[in-house]
């Protein structure tokens, strides 16, 4: 038996029954990091040591908990305290939290064990994990492909069993579309649901933490553990405490699905479309009822989002002078040069090109046209949501119009790479809970993804739907990774 | 007089720091005077990840001052953020409210020589203050403190409807006056707790356009205000009557040369790039909410001035001067229950007190003394104990070594003698040196019965009772 094959709640059931130890797990997850990292570059800072260390500790002080001495990975703009938390950016290359995330504590209470923390496009902004200050992710069905992006180190650890599961963030689609190049189940939790405090801003009202991991099951798991309202964050949500893996019933007769025809159109992949329409084929014959819709508003979603993302982040960023913490340029004339050259020389293209882009929305003069207005088009996709959600349980779509794409072939046309984002980036300008698992693979073995939308706080509904999908498809079991090296 | 051509417009900014324990997003505590960078946490000193929660404090302490001068509440408020980089300021951005200000169209009443004015508030919003830099003094750069950066804030922002120095600096007086009523602020200027910013322009009399404003920072005290104004009224009629034209900029006023310099001029104006802070959500106020807090405000300076004119008897004159200060009313209200003599409280601290404060800038907060201290001193003098001669050096005691006033007397020897034997002694020994005195008394010079007094008085370094003395005079004369 290979532990790093086994999820997380299978661990749970190993653990029970004293079949493994959590030395023996931690183990097994570090040769596999030794094993793997250097082909997949997934990890800014591994937590070898500390990881078996930590490991011995709990098992000595044989903690009780559901979750006591689970390995997990976290995309590296999470706080970690006495642990570096870089963005992957040279800006906070060495920067070191003096705190701990709300998403962090929780998992500490739990007495999991950090394997490390995850590369990343810098600052979140990127679909491909190309814009890391410090290295390229590789996508580990084809190490010639990328990841996805941002979360690009979370899906491709997960992916590559380096951890069993980990913690990415989703602006646009940051968890989403890399899970689906990856082959794994990735969830965007409703803006509200999780704690953002202590995630290190790109843009406020459209972040959210979510669970990157094997299967749904793990993915209701670890939304579990760090769903809840927290006083520190006043834009979370007071819900009521719900255990997620209980709406997982293998179950979707009379579900009613909703598939938004605007998501099918120009620009999608041939294959995509064929894995999706399969899939609507496998919900019907589950017993759910399928029915095609127009979201005609879904068009300027992408439009609205890269206004509103870039505004936020514009202002998010400016922390990043210098002057506290993080990079400082080595010479300067004046306080002005010092700022100039700080971030010139510490923010990436990207995180430039998005700054730029934000602070001429926000300029006086400009604001009403770009700014104000792509607010108006938020509460219209709201409202237009809203009116599908009166109709429909669940929306399906592809997490992203294409497979994995090769590495170098869109990191220097910036809107092709926006492009990326068009099907995942209309959930975060609705606040919506969003999940992407995979339905398929192409001719050349690449997973595909599939998109389940839900109403606000209606992730019990959405995982259902995604785990009654995955019992009946058996994805893992069918699927997996060219692991050529491995026989 | 060339002034007597022209008109002068002001407006004013101010900000007052409100007293809330804690920071207007974090858990820190606002107090004074700490070391550097002690008062800080995460939070406020913006490190990546954090979260700002709104202090509901601040949100009740401004919608107090807004009651307080008749302000309308808004009850969909937000907070934005003012874009911009400065070391001071660590998230690079302010948060502070843009087009939803917490209160508006409010008013303050003042009383210029020229007659009762009311002087519009446009609004008061509340945002957060910036650290501070300290400039190294081995020329080695600036160095940061965050201790003040969260602070809260209030900024009034006024109407231009304040025509002379002496308007602003009644108005200026009212406004600190109600604050410290309402108790949300301290309104220290020294600390830095209540700043103005003045916004001046002159226009020929008759001009209905308004003139080219200039706005003038870093004053920091009623007597610098006044005489920035004055200056820059000059400055700009200068430019005018010189042919030149005022130009819109920023001034820093120098306390020192006693003239404004330029900081910016319009040239460099900010784009401050406002837009709703993202992390806190809008603020609802509820009908109830205000209503509550409107049922908390304590009883402010003109009502107060009223009482005092019919309750006390007071002049209007000096019930102005007492309702001036929250602290010099409370004073006089504690000790006149106490001693049961508010003529002689008043008195007090209307020629004493005043006189003391003045000389010595000092806050009426900052009195040394307490209510009950006052009112003992007025009872030593009206039980004979002391003269009122005596309780002027007594009060001068109480600023210097503040301790109760008996303690004082005891101390210095300083009770008053009104021993019959000892006062005749003292009588029989000026009159035995002074014969020219008993002649011109006798003549029908009343004056040198006071001046035989005054001998006495002297003799007995002033302890002697000077009823008895009189008396006693008057007697041995007759």
């Amino acid at each position: 038996m290979d532990i790093t094959e086994l999820t997380v709640h299978e661990l749970q059931e190993k653990l029970k029954n004293k079949e493994l130890t959590i030395t023996e797990i931690t183990k097994a997850y570090v040769n596999r990091i030794d094993k793997k990292e250097k082909d997949i570059q997934a990890f800014v800072t591994t937590l070898k040591d500390e990881a078996l260390e930590e490991a011995k500790r709990i098992e000595n002080e044989k903690t009780d908990g559901d979750f006591v001495g689970i390995p997990i990975g976290i995309k590296d703009n999470i706080c970690t305290k006495g642990i570096k938390t870089t963005c992957s950016s040279r800006m906070l290359e060495n920067f070191v939290s003096p705190y701990d995330a709300t998403v962090i504590e929780k998992i500490k209470k739990e007495n999991m064990i950090n394997l490390g923390k995850l590369n990343m496009d810098e600052f979140a902004m990127g679909g491909s994990t190309e814009y890391s200050y410090f290295k390229k992710t590789r996508n580990p069905w084809n190490l010639n492909k990328v990841p996805g992006g941002s979360s690009g180190g979370s899906a491709a650890a997960v992916a590559s069993r380096m951890v069993p599961w980990a913690l990415g963030s989703d602006t646009g689609g940051s968890i989403r579309q890399p899970s689906s190049f990856c082959g794994v189940v990735g969830l965007k939790p409703t803006y509200g649901l999780i704690s953002r405090y202590g995630l290190v801003a790109f843009a406020s009202s459209l972040d959210q933490i979510g669970p990157i991991t094997k299967d749904v099951y793990d993915s209701a798991m670890l939304l579990n553990i760090i769903a809840g309202y927290d006083k520190r964050d006043t834009t979370s949500s007071n819900v009521e405490k719900k255990d997620y893996t209980k709406a997982l019933k293998n179950d979707v007769k009379g579900l009613k699905i909703g598939v938004p025809k605007e998501f099918f159109g120009e620009g999608i992949n041939e294959e995509v479309k064929e894995s999706l329409e399969n899939a609507i084929k496998v919900y019907k014959e589950l017993g759910a009822e399928v029915e095609e819709f127009s979201l005609d508003i879904a068009k300027y979603s992408l439009a609205t989002y890269y206004i509103i993302a870039c505004a936020e982040a514009s202002s998010n960023l400016g922390r990043f002078d210098g002057i506290r913490y993080g990079y400082r340029a080595k010479e300067f004339k004046d306080l002005k040069d010092l700022y100039r050259k700080s971030r010139s020389e510490g923010f990436g293209p990207e995180v430039k090109r998005r700054i730029i882009l934000g602070t001429y929305v926000l300029s006086s003069g400009y604001y009403d046209a770009y700014y104000k207005k792509a607010q108006q088009v938020r509460t219209l996709v709201m409202n237009e949501f809203n009116k599908a959600f009166q109709k429909y349980d669940v929306l399906l779509t592809p997490t992203s119009p294409t497979v994995a794409f090769d590495i170098g072939s869109k990191s220097n046309n910036p809107l092709e790479m926006y492009l990326a984002d068009i099907c995942t980036v209309s959930v975060n300008i609705a606040g919506l809970p969003g999940i992407s698992i995979p339905c398929g693979v192409d001719k050349e073995n690449m997973p595909i993804g599939m998109q389940l939308i839900g109403d606000k706080f209606q992730e019990e509904k959405i995982l259902n739907a995604a785990y009654t999908f995955e019992q009946k498809i058996k994805f893992r079991e069918n699927h997996r990774p060219d692991e050529k090296e491995e026989g | 007089m060339l002034r007597d051509e022209y008109e002068t417009v002001i407006g004013l900014e101010v900000h007052a720091e409100l007293s809330t324990k804690t920071k207007i997003f974090c858990s820190c505590p606002t107090s004074f005077g700490a070391a550097p960078n002690t008062h800080v946490c995460p939070i406020c000193m913006a490190m990546p990840g954090t979260l700002p929660v709104l202090n509901e404090k601040v949100v009740e302490y401004a919608v107090k001052a807004g009651l307080a001068t008749e302000c309308t509440i808004s009850q969909d408020s937000k907070n934005d953020r003012k874009n911009y980089f400065y070391p001071d300021l660590p998230k690079a951005y302010q948060i502070s409210q843009y087009d939803k200000p917490l209160c508006e169209h409010g008013k303050i009443e003042i009383e210029p020589h020229t007659g009762k004015k009311t002087i519009g508030i446009t609004r008061i919003h509340i945002e957060e203050d910036a650290g501070k830099l300290n400039h190294d003094d081995f020329g080695r750069g600036s160095l940061v403190d965050l201790n003040r950066a969260g602070v809260p804030l209030i900024e009034i922002v006024s109407e231009p409807d304040l025509r002379s120095s002496e308007e602003v600096d009644l108005y200026l007086r009212k406004l600190k006056s109600i604050l410290e009523y309402i108790e949300v602020s301290d309104c220290k200027m020294q600390e830095g707790s209540l700043r103005a910013d003045v916004n001046v322009s002159v226009r020929k009399k008759g001009e209905s356009k308004l003139g080219t404003r200039t706005e003038m920072k870093n004053m920091n005290s009623f007597r610098s205000i006044t005489r920035a104004i004055e200056y820059e009224i000059d400055r700009q009629i200068d430019v005018i009557e010189n042919g030149g034209k005022v130009e819109q900029e920023t001034l820093r006023w120098d306390e020192v040369s006693g003239k404004t310099f330029s900081m910016r001029d319009k040239e460099d104006a900010q784009d401050y790039r406002y837009f709703p802070d993202p992390d806190l959500v809008a603020i609802k106020l509820s009908d109830e909410y205000i209503e509550n807090i409107r049922k908390t405000l304590p009883e402010l300076p003109e009502s107060r001035k009223q009482r005092y004119l019919t309750e006390y008897g007071l002049s209007e004159k000096d019930a102005n001067i007492i309702t001036s200060s929250k602290y010099l009313s409370d004073l006089f209200e504690e000790a006149s229950k106490i001693c049961k003599n508010p003529k002689a409280v008043n008195n007090w601290i209307i020629s004493d007190i005043s006189r003391i404060l003045n000389e010595t800038e000092m806050d009426p907060v900052e009195i040394p003394f307490d209510s009950k201290q006052l009112a003992k001193l007025v009872m030593l003098i009206d039980k004979g104990t002391i003269s009122s001669s005596i309780a002027k050096k007594v009060l001068v005691e109480m600023f210097e070594h503040p301790r109760d006033p008996e303690d004082i007397i005891d101390e210095k020897g300083w009770v008053q003698i009104s021993d019959e034997g000892a006062i005749r002694e003292v009588v029989s020994k000026v009159l035995a040196n002074n014969p020219q005195s008993i002649a011109d008394y006798k003549a029908g010079k009343e004056k040198a019965l006071g001046f035989l007094v005054g001998q006495a008085m002297k003799e007995t370094r002033g302890k002697a009772n000077p009823q008895m003395l009189n008396k006693m005079f008057k007697e041995e004369l007759k």
